[in-house]
């Protein structure tokens, strides 16, 4: 057991001191196969991002009521309070016609306008918070119950638009996965051609090993640990290359919340996002060393 | 030790390297192979190191009929037979040391069994002090001599050597042949093949005398 793992530790800094021999060539196929991986990993941190900001939005479900103008105010805290007692409701909030103007006149710049009005032209509106466990289609429904009630000018509701979202990042998702099988297998088949060169290159080394008694395995293993070293190699510039992404993406991203009001600090790839990098990354190199070792090795026979 | 019951090598093609060929070899015996150019001794070697094999007839290695070996037995079969070849096949980038230790290396032996037994063998063909040197530094004779020790490091009971001074002048391959002989002194069985007469006029010892692959004469069995 001990002569065997010695045995393994030995091809494996054998496999990568060759490597280290041959440094520019071994940095291409590094540098292609980063590049390969970082790109489905990017696109994933996108719509990680684009999900966080998402899921902000789509937990708040209120939407709002605009009642009639005109509407006694007494009215409207009696509609307001019986709504709040159905089932289907959370909470209902009364913005009355006053304190909308209000808000208005220190939100805005608008109180020169404002003053020169001679009566409040807002309505009074009831911000409803829909029950939690409450679906998208019951809402719709409620929605539309609400609008019929005469005391009722408009109702509002903002998940059409919540909905396109999810849409859209589920697209993204599915996109995301086929872009990374993609760039997966041009990984494999990167490695697998360096390694079948690489095969070409020791061909006599592997006549010799042969003739010498050396098993399939014993010729085979120098060759898969090299195609390990590309794919942990490769999958760390991957890494590498997200880090200074979200660097530069940083600056431009606490900006751009800025603008919404809100502040947004960006998310890089999650734990689970690392460990999928490194685990592709490294099962590609196999997968491709494997290909060109059970493909070309075995046509090696020893001719004297 | 080695044993040819009425051998027939037919290559693809129509060619044939051995005609019925019976013959035996026992432990710790020398014995050259010789013969013309094409007439079959490399064919008879290939045959016992499993790099082809027989169309018709057994070969028998210690009382196996080697012919019968599964493909993933050849490895450990190969690993029982030292063998030297006429260029040496010696791996140019790796030191004298390396290339002596790789049968070792294959074998799995433990890095401090390898040291010692390389440096055993190196002093066996007198190359101890060109360890770390390459072979291209060496002269054609040292070369054929780390491939020898390379043959003889893994303490193979049968070392088969395929025109192992054909690159050589006389005086050298003179010195290679006795070196075998020492070598076969310390109970390796050996089996040469060599189409030099004029080398094996100054050697004793048994020859296998290949015609057109059949087996024309046995001299000086004992
Ligand atoms: N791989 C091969 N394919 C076809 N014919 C071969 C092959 N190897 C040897 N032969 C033929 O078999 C005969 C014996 O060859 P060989 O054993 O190499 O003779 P020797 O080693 O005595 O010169 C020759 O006629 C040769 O042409
Ligand atoms: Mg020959």
């Amino acid at each position: 057991m001990r002569i065997w793992l010695a045995r393994h530790v030995q091809s494996a800094l054998a496999s990568l001191g060759r490597l280290w021999r041959q440094p520019l060539g071994t940095l291409l196929t590094v540098l292609v196969i980063g590049i390969a991986l970082a790109l489905p990993a990017t696109l994933g941190v996108l719509v990680r991002n684009g999900e966080a900001v998402a899921g902000r939005w789509t937990s708040v479900r209120d939407f709002s009521v605009y009642l009639q103008p005109g509407l006694p105010v007494e009215q409207a805290g009696e509609l307001a309070a019986s709504l709040e007692r159905r089932p289907l409701i959370a909470a209902v909030r009364l913005i009355t016609a006053d304190d909308a103007l209000a808000e208005l006149r220190t939100a805005g710049g608008f109180a020169g306008v404002i003053d020169a009005l001679e009566r409040n032209p807002l309505p009074h509106t009831l911000v409803v918070r829909p029950a939690a466990d409450a679906d998208d289609a019951a809402i719709a429904a409620l929605a539309d119950e609400l609008r019929a009630l005469p005391a009722v000018e408009l109702v509002q509701l903002d998940s059409d638009w919540v909905a396109r979202l999810d849409a859209m990042l589920a697209f993204a998702r599915r996109a995301i996965w086929i872009a990374a099988a993609l760039l997966v297998t041009a990984v494999i088949v990167i490695v697998g051609n360096t390694i079948r060169l690489d095969i070409q290159n020791q061909r006599a080394e592997i006549e010799v090993a042969k003739l010498l008694g050396a098993t399939d395995a014993f010729v085979r293993r120098p060759f898969l640990y090299t195609g390990l070293w590309y794919g942990l190699a490769g999958g760390g510039v991957a890494l590498l290359l997200l880090l200074a992404e979200q660097a530069l993406l940083a600056g431009p991203a606490a900006r751009l919340a800025a603008l919404y009001g809100g502040s947004f600090e960006p998310l890089g790839l999650s734990r689970g996002g690392v460990a999928a990098v490194l685990g592709a990354a490294l099962a590609a190199g196999l997968a491709g060393a494997w290909l060109a070792v059970a493909r070309h090795l075995a046509a090696i026979q020893p001719r004297v | 030790m080695i044993r040819f019951e009425q051998v027939t090598k037919r290559y693809p093609g129509g060619r044939e390297g051995l005609v019925d060929v019976s013959m035996q070899i026992g432990a710790g015996e020398l014995v050259f192979v010789t013969g013309h150019s094409g007439a079959g001794k490399s064919t008879l070697l290939k045959l016992i190191a499993l790099i082809e094999r027989p169309t018709r007839g057994q070969v028998l290695v210690e009382g196996r009929n080697i012919g019968r070996l599964p493909r993933r037995a050849i490895p450990a079969h190969r690993r029982q037979i030292g063998m030297v070849f006429q260029d040496h096949k010696l791996l140019p980038e790796r030191t004298v040391f390396e290339n002596v230790a790789l049968p070792l290396l294959i074998a799995g032996l433990r890095r401090r069994d390898i040291q010692r037994r390389v440096r055993a063998a190196l002093d066996q063909v007198g190359l101890l002090d060109r360890e770390q040197a390459r072979p291209e530094m060496l002269s054609t004779g040292e070369q054929q001599r780390v491939g020898i020790a390379r043959a003889v490091v893994g303490r193979p009971k049968l070392l088969i050597a395929d025109e192992p001074t054909g690159n050589l002048d006389p005086a050298l391959s003179l010195e290679i042949m006795l070196l075998f002989r020492r070598l076969n002194e310390v109970g390796v069985t050996m089996l040469i093949a060599t189409h030099d007469i004029g080398l094996l006029d100054q050697l004793s010892g048994r020859r296998l005398m290949l015609d057109a692959g059949r087996l024309a004469a046995d001299l000086g069995l004992h």
